[in-house]
Order: structure tokens, then sequence, then C-alpha cells
């Protein structure tokens, strides 16, 4: 293949493409005359998954190599246009496929600072790191550190925030997949990890960065058909115009006078005073403690005692005999569970949110923090994009540093498709359930609503609160990820787009786990097993090590994942603060100022990451917990997930002063900095991987 | 290996470049952010002007910037002759 010019390989790759989306389609459209046949909604999900496992374990096996930068780096063969999909891919996760949409329905404005932190990130990367990077030219991140600083230090510190940052993102993408396949085929969850895991295993295993590569661009092209369609559909049900993205500005203007009217509708008052009724009773049930611990249980055995004692209707009985059962068996585990009644009551107390205004809050000083907290979020998810090793890499992989540059301009384009469709989506979304759902009598509500309340109460749960038989804004709770999973339902689509939705989510979920896998294998098998332990190992010994690698560390993600670790969207938020904090400095400042030194670069890694560890486990509750740590007052009110809006300026003004105190780079090392700044130099140094 | 001038002058032009974008990255994700309450009273086909910058605008401005830099980037490239062959 290396003989084939890179203009016909172009060429060819297109034809591929398109054959293969011909072919999707065509398959789509033969479970449709399935499902019209008789097809059942589990057999439909099983195609799904099988067929588009085996795809990816073909072009796989098609793509199996056993040369070094074939693994490493996809032979640095891949066309701008091909690399861009493949890190649309990579980029876009379970989390942005699914999640993103159902984060926007439920908090409105303040959401949209992860759309635009997960897509300016990227004029950081085209800006600052890519060409550069690409120029470089070796396989991995911590390279460049290595060579750039000198010495084993600063290669140890960057394998290790890289390992750091995605094991947590990947652990989350390995939930994904086990959620997904145990959801559309009735797997269990445990096996659903495995049935993924496979499937993540058979292209990175044998190909490397080129099997999943070609892989990734498979999976972008179901993903981001998945994500259309549907919400195309539901935007002519409400416009009559295709283009969601153009038209649901008039969409949200009927939304927020929804909104208004929903505010002071008497019976929404009647439900939320119903609600307010209820948290002050849980409050005054903890401010009764330990005493009000044996009064409360004692009315709830009573209240068991009169209804066996009047002979009432058996569905009584048994919710009382539950109510007993399920009494907290302490006064502590009381407390706890009347302070959570309290927190749940009371946030339903409350008018709905104005989907568009920003930084809502009481008073001055909240709307302030609310600001800061948005701004907060841009920053970590954009310097964090601009430092996630897993999509650095990609830019290694194409031919020229010019392609390079063109490549991050395609990569956003992809992703941009699927992030200004998300807010069109939330906003048609929730206008679809507070016009047709809200007001219509419970005898007849519509059948998605009923179906997603028989799938999982969590999802969707809508109860009569003041017995009216109307449904009432307040009474529905609606958890964020069915408003993707439930689209096609709601625009009335057969459900072989729901299969197709699950494959979208899929496709996302295992291209993103694929990408995180192998940077963590390569980090430690070229970083540390072929830089630092043994330098004169042969080729096949590198491979086989980076693939035994591969291996082991998926199965440790699994383990993990089928522990179910809480709080992953926290732990994804955190691992873009940790990686902004350690990585972006360094990276940029070692190829814009020729100054600054190893010193320099070790003391900033240290200091950024540090201080931002260090605000994360005194103000997020779940990492006191675990480490023990005593809280500190939040710094300007800012969240524990944008604590590296401290780090990387820390870390960048360490670099700075330390770099300004130590001895200056010799040599070499500014050679090497006028060789990446570059395309190409006559009499130029070569620092390319081999 | 020495640098000429013109290696000098393609270095500087790189960065003011690099600035002048970083600038305009800046305006539209930052100061939108920071004045989103007065922004929002400004209506354009049914957005509000700051809900419409989050929410799409400035992911538009986004995917200009890094365009418009790869294409002036291939010209400095060329006209300072530090470009790569074609199809290596």
């Amino acid at each position: 293949m290396a003989a084939v010019s890179q203009k016909t390989f172009f060429q060819q790759l297109k034809k591929y493409y398109t054959f293969y989306t011909g072919g999707f389609i065509g398959f789509v459209i033969l479970l449709a005359i399935g499902e019209q046949m008789g097809m059942t909604p589990k057999w439909i999900g099983y195609c799904f998954l099988v067929f588009t496992i085996l795809l990816y374990a073909g072009i796989g096996i098609m793509s199996r190599t056993v040369e070094v930068s074939e693994y490493y780096v996809a032979g640095r063969r891949v066309p701008a246009l091909f690399n861009g999909m493949a890190t649309g891919a990579d980029w876009m996760s379970a989390a942005s496929f699914i999640g993103m949409a159902g984060t926007l329905y439920l908090t409105g404005f303040q959401g949209l600072s992860f759309i635009m932190g997960w897509t300016g990130g990227y004029v950081l990367v085209a800006l600052l790191l890519a060409p550069y990077l690409r120029k470089f030219g070796q396989f991995t991140i911590p390279d460049f550190l290595g060579a750039r600083y000198g010495g084993n230090i600063v290669r140890s510190f960057g394998v290790m925030a890289a390992i750091l940052c995605s094991f947590t993102y990947v652990v989350a993408q390995i939930y994904g997949v086990g959620v997904i396949t145990s959801r559309f085929t009735g797997l269990e969850f445990g096996i659903g990890v495995f049935v993924g895991l496979a499937g993540i295993l058979v292209c990175s295993f044998l190909g490397g960065m080129r099997a999943v590569t070609w892989t990734q661009v498979a999976q972008y092209i179901i993903l981001i058909v998945a994500y259309m369609i549907p919400v195309v559909w539901l935007s002519v049900k409400h416009t009559g115009v295709p283009i969601p993205q153009a038209v649901y500005g008039t969409v949200l203007e009927k939304l927020t006078q929804r909104e208004k009217q929903l505010t002071s509708d008497p019976k929404e008052l009647e439900v939320r005073k119903i609600f307010a009724d209820r948290a002050k009773a849980a409050d005054d049930k903890i401010k009764a403690l330990p005493a009000s611990f044996e009064t409360e249980r004692a009315v709830v055995v009573k209240k068991l005692e009169d209804l066996k004692a009047a002979s009432a209707p058996k569905a009584e009985i048994d919710a009382a005999e539950a109510a007993v059962k399920g009494f907290p068996a302490t006064p502590d585990a009381a407390k706890a569970k009347w302070t959570a009644d309290k927190a749940g009551a009371t946030g339903r107390s409350g008018p709905p949110l104005k989907h568009s205004e920003p930084y809502p809050g009481k008073d001055e000083k909240a709307r302030d923090t609310s600001r800061l907290n948005f701004i907060g979020v841009v920053f970590c998810m954009m310097f964090g994009t601009a430092a996630l090793p897993h999509i650095l890499m990609r830019y290694y992989t194409t031919p020229s540093v010019q392609e390079a540059r063109v490549s991050v301009f395609w990569s956003l384009f992809f992703i941009f498709l699927l992030y200004f469709t998300a807010p069109a989506l939330a906003v048609l979304a929730k206008f679809d359930v507070y016009t047709l759902v809200v007001g219509s009598k419970f005898s007849e509500l519509p059948a998605w609503v009923n179906a997603w309340q028989a799938v999982d109460r969590t999802l969707l749960n809508i109860t009569d609160i003041n017995k009216d038989g109307i449904v009432q804004l307040a009474e529905i709770v609606i958890g964020g990820d069915i408003i993707v999973l439930a689209t096609p339902e709601i625009a009335g689509l057969p459900y072989v787009v729901s299969g197709l939705v699950a494959a979208g989510g899929l496709a996302a979920a295992l291209s993103t786990a694929d990408g995180l896998l192998l940077t963590i294998a390569n980090a430690l098998s070229h970083d540390v097993y072929y830089k630092m332990i043994n330098p004169n190992a042969s080729p096949t010994m590198r491979i086989t090590v980076a693939k035994a690698l591969l291996l082991v560390v998926a199965i440790i993600a699994a383990y993990v994942t089928s522990l179910k670790p809480g709080n992953i969207l926290f732990l994804v938020g955190a691992a873009f603060s940790m990686a902004a904090s350690a990585f972006f400095p360094a990276l940029v400042m070692g190829i814009f100022w020729k100054r600054a030194s190893k010193w320099g670069a070790i003391a900033g890694i240290v200091a950024g990451l540090g201080v931002c560890l260090y605000y994360m486990v005194h103000t997020y509750p779940t990492f006191m917990q675990w480490f023990g740590t005593a809280p500190i007052a939040k710094w300007w009110g800012l969240d524990p997930i944008s604590a590296g809006m401290f780090g990387v300026p820390v870390g960048i003004i360490t670099i700075f002063v330390v770099s300004l105190v130590t001895p200056a780079p010799d040599k070499d090392v500014q050679e090497l900095v006028d060789h990446v700044r570059y395309p190409n130099l006559v009499g130029d140094i070569d620092t390319r991987g081999t | 290996m020495q640098l000429t001038q013109s290696h000098i002058d393609y270095w500087h032009k790189n960065l003011r470049l690099t600035a002048i974008l970083l600038v305009i990255w800046f305006v539209v994700t930052y100061v939108m952010a920071w004045y989103a309450i007065p922004l929002a009273e400004i209506k354009i086909f049914g957005w509000p002007l700051s809900f419409y910058m989050a929410a799409q605008g400035s992911l538009i401005i986004y995917v200009a910037i890094i365009g418009y830099y790869a294409l002036q980037m291939r010209k400095n490239d060329l006209e300072h002759g530090v470009h790569e062959g074609e199809d290596e």
C-alpha cells in the first residue's frame, strides 16, 4: 500500500466510505421493512448490535498490522478530511451523544457552557498545538515533553498525567457501552460491558491506531446519521421546516411564552404548594430528631394496623407494608433520608427554569457566581480539549503539517454538526413536553410517555400529585438521558430509528473508548517500556508489548467499570481540569518560548496539577469522603469541576518564573524549537519517530 | 541550521495572525459570556442574542477561525519557502 500515492489513496477511501454509507442505509431500510412485516423490537436491537460490532471487527481485521509506525500513528497517511471524522468520533463520547441534549433540557442556558467549551477548545488546538506537534512527528504526547525538556522526569510526569485523565474518561465510556447494550437488547449490564469490550479490543488490538482510525470514520458516519434523523423529524412536526438548527428560534420564543404561562398557572401553583408543604414537613421531622424517629415509625406502623383492621384493599395494605419495611433503621439513616426528601421536594416547589435566561439567581451575588461558573466551565473544557492526549495524538497521523492544520478544521466541523444540533433538540423536546404532555389527561397520555415510564422511573415519572386527572409541569420528573433516547418515539418514528439511535450511542462510546485505551497502552509501551526501560527492543517486541498492555489496561478498565463508581459525569469534567492544568502550559510554552527550561516545566506541571487537585479534594464532597480531607471555602464560589481555572494560570506563571532563574536550555533544544516552528527547513534536523 | 530574515519574518507573521485570531476567539467567548445578561435583551429571529451566540454563533466563528488560519498559513508557507512538498 505504501507505493500508492496519497491522492489515489484519498480517492480510494472516498469510494470505500461512500459504498459503506450506502450499504448501511440499505441495512437500515431492510430492518424497517422487517419491522413492517412483524419483526420485534428486541430482534431489531440485536441486529443493530451484532451488525455494527461485526462491521467494526471486520475493519479491525482488514487493518491488522505489526509495523511500529502503522500501529502507533496509522502510517501517517490519514488525509485531513478522514482524520477530521475520526477525531470527531474519538471526541464525541456517550456523554456528548446521549447526555448533552438532556443536560441542555435540564439546565437551559447554563448547559451551553459545555457546547462552547467543547468546540472552542479546537481553536487552541489549531493555533497553538496541532501543526507543531505534527512537525515534531513522534508517537505520543510525553514524547514531545521528553524531547523538548530533556530527561525522563518530564516524560514520566507526562505519562502519569496522561494515564490519570484518560483512565477516568475510559471508565465512563465503558459504562456507557454497558448501559446501551443492556437497554436495547435486554442483556445484563455486566454482559453488555464485555460484549462492548470485545468490540473495542478487536479493533485496537489487531491494528492499533490504524484500525482505530478507519473504524472511527465508520463510527462517525453512523453516529451523525443516527443523531440527525429524529431531530429533523421533530422539527418538521413543530415548525414544518426540516432544518431544526435554523428555525428553532421561533420555537424558543413560543417556549418562553409557555414558561411564563406555567409560572403563574393556578393548578401549577397548587402542585408546587404541595411540594413546599412536604419540604416543610420533612424539615420539621429532621429538627425533631432523635425523638421524631420513634414517633414517625409508630405512625407508619399504626397506619398498617389500621388498614389491616379495616380490611382495606390489598394494594393499600401492600403500600403500607412497604412503608414499614422501607423505614430507616437508625436515626442517622432517617436524617439522611429526610434530608434527601426535603431537597427533592424543595426542588420541585419552585417555578420552572427559564430556558433562555442567562445566569438566573435570586440576587446580584447569586447571578455573579452563576456567571463565574459558566465561564469557569467554558475555560476548563477549552483548555482541557487542548491538552487531552487522545485528541492531540490524532494530529500525528496526517501526512503533513498543512494537512494537520486542515484536519483540525474538519474535526471541528464534524463535531460542530452534532453540537449545534443538540441545543435545537433540547428546545424542541421541551416544547413538545410543555405543550403536548402538560395539560393532557392522565388517561390520554402519549404512547411514548407510558412506554418510558414502564422502562425506568428515573428517566420519566409522572404522578398525579393534586389528583385532578390533568398533568401539571410540576408533576413531571424527567431524567436527562431520555431526551435523545426517546426522541424517535416523541417524533412518532418507527422503532427501527430507536435502534439506529442506540447504534449511534454505541458507536460514540466505542470510538472514544478505543482512542483512550490506545493512549494509555501507548504511554506505557512506548514511553515507559521502549524509551525508559529497553531502548534496544526490536520492532516486533515493541508491538507485542504494546498489544499485551492494551489487553491488560482494557481488562482493568472493565473491572473498575463493573464496580459502578458513582458520579461519572463529574469525573469526566475533572479529567478536563486535570489535563488542562498538567499539560497545557508546558506544551504551549515549550513551542512558543525558547527560554522555557526543564526545571520550569517540571515545576509548572507539579504546581498546576497540584493546585487543581488540592482545590478538588477540598471542595468536592465525594473526594473529601475518599481522602478524608477537610472542606475549605470555595474561592470566589467556583465549583470544583472548574479547578483548572486556578491550575492553568499557576502552571504558566510557575514555568515562567522558574525558567528565568534556572539555566537556559542548550543549543539542541533551541534547534528543536525552530524545527517544530517551520513546516520545512533546508538542512533541518529530523525528529520523526521510528 | 541558520535562520534567514525571511524565516524570522515568517514566524513573526505567524505570531501576529495567531494573536489576532485568539483575540477574536476571546471576544466571542469570554466577553460575550461576561455580558450575556444585557445581550439577552437583543432578539434575532426569536433567539435572545446571548443564547444564539452560545448555542450556535460562536461555534460558527470558531470553525471560521480555524479555516482561515489553515488557508492563510499555507500562503505564508509558500511565500517564505518553508512549504512541504505535495504528496510526500
